[in-house]
């Protein structure tokens, strides 16, 4: 069973929709027993990250997803809350990746948010699997983790480049939405499933 | 870089979507499921889905139409038609639309764009503006043309900007239906004095209206319905001559 965390953050139907898609099984739920005994488990997010920090405190969640030791992915807000802290709120966050999260500058070509489809480099993980580099994913964000040693796919956003995806361990994050990335998307979740 | 999108647009009336022919009557072109994802499959970039149902009835269906829409397809899509209130914007956000559009109801009530966009976010609401060009001033429409207003475009649009808009979409009602080209001059116009991305609606006929008006017209994405539904432009050759053109598409 997958366990998608429901931590009241923001419009997340779209990633369970992407497994029923994909023929997996999966269960919404901020129950620590399930989470536990889940096989992989999801963490969502959209919107703001000090928010969305506060809603994890709240439930209780945050050493119970430290401490997870089976495949764990972050989406968006929810791989942000896995850095070690964001601009946005500003706001400490779990400290599993090595990385800050920082606000775009806005230029002439680099709208802010960085809304749209835009093409992945240096991949460097089993999670892009048969992927080449420039395949295009679905962003929307204005917040972005910057390099570290953890970066397992890059991408530029104007002259900004930053972590698309990030790996520690066993726990995994894109910054990308994977459910809104057509096929291209459908391959990740399916590498993660596959983990 | 963020790569300059195609966007099909289905118009939906009971779940079919439907195109008017000569404003005598509408044609069922197919499921508004089976072709959104048929549309995913080519390389559509994201899905405008229109509600044309006036009534009430009509749009209960609807919102279980997104549901339904938001479990078949694998990319983003906007939804439109008779959104009026943030109970509107907020049902079909749960059913899972990606963005809404409004049109008429924002001007009639412009503070609507501000409070969509303060609870659920820029990146949500999509102001869609009907124009046409009336002695040489660009004259905001509604009702789908029929019904001018005193609003000129470019003052509009900048107004859903500082209201909270994420992205405008502009059809000219004078190019719509033409299949003559895009209004080119007046996305390059709006590009220019707007920072969010104009997406361009009205007039497409060619591979060759889509590439200028992507270029010369600075438009982030161009929209089209009946090029798409007939198969008049398959979107795979669409793209491949886009890409060829030096124009940034995700293939």
């Amino acid at each position: 069973m997958i366990a998608i965390i429901d931590y009241d953050a923001g419009n997340i139907r779209s990633v369970g929709n992407a497994l029923t898609r994909l023929g997996a099984e999966y269960e919404l739920t901020a129950d620590p027993a399930r989470i536990l005994e889940a096989d992989k488990v999801i963490l969502p997010g959209v919107g703001n990250a000090a928010e969305a920090m506060a809603h994890l405190r709240e439930r209780g969640l945050c050493e119970l997803i430290k401490g997870l030791r089976r495949p764990v992915l972050g989406i968006c807000v929810g791989m942000q809350l896995m850095c070690r802290d964001s601009e946005e709120g500003p706001v400490q966050c779990l400290g599993l990746f090595d990385a800050h999260v920082r606000r775009f500058c806005e230029t002439p070509d680099a709208k802010v948010p960085h809304m749209g489809w835009n093409a992945l480099g240096n991949l460097d993980s089993k999670l892009f699997k048969g992927m080449k580099g420039g395949s295009f994913v679905y962003f929307v964000h204005s917040y972005y983790p910057g390099l570290c040693p953890d970066t397992i796919a890059t991408c530029r956003h104007g002259e900004q480049l930053f972590s698309a995806a990030l790996k520690y361990e066993n726990f995994y994050g894109t910054q990308f939405h994977p459910e809104k990335s057509g096929s291209v998307g459908a391959a990740i979740l399916q590498n993660f499933l596959a983990l | 870089m963020v790569a300059k999108r195609i966007i099909p647009c289905l118009d939906v009336k009971n779940g079919q979507v439907v195109k008017g022919i000569n404003f005598e009557g509408l044609r069922e072109v197919g499921d508004a499921v089976d072709m959104g994802v048929q549309y995913a499959r080519d390389g559509a970039d994201e899905l405008v889905y229109l509600d044309i149902s006036a009534s009430r009835e009509g749009r209960h269906t609807f919102a279980g139409l997104v549901e339904r829409i938001a479990l078949g397809i694998d990319i983003p899509f906007t939804v439109g038609g008779g959104i009026s209130t943030l109970d509107d914007a907020a049902r079909l956000l749960d059913a899972g639309a990606d963005k809404i559009s409004v049109n008429s109801a924002a001007i009639a009530d412009p503070t609507l764009i501000s409070r969509i966009a303060e609870k659920y976010g820029s990146q949500f609401v999509v102001v869609a503006i009907d124009a046409k060009d009336i002695g040489g001033r660009w004259t905001c429409t509604t009702h789908g043309g029929s019904r001018l207003t005193e609003l000129e475009l470019f003052a509009w649009a900048r107004e859903a900007q500082e209201r909270g808009a994420g992205e405008i979409l502009f059809t000219s009602m004078d190019h719509d239906g033409t299949r003559a080209g895009y209004a080119d001059a007046v996305y390059a116009r709006m590009s220019e004095e707007l920072t969010i991305p104009v997406i361009a609606s009205g007039g497409a006929g060619s591979i060759e209206d889509i590439r200028r008006v992507l270029s010369e017209g600075r438009a982030d994405a161009a929209l089209a319905a009946s090029i798409f539904h007939y198969g008049q432009i398959p979107i795979p050759a669409l793209k491949q001559a886009l890409r060829a053109s030096n124009i940034n598409v995700r293939l």
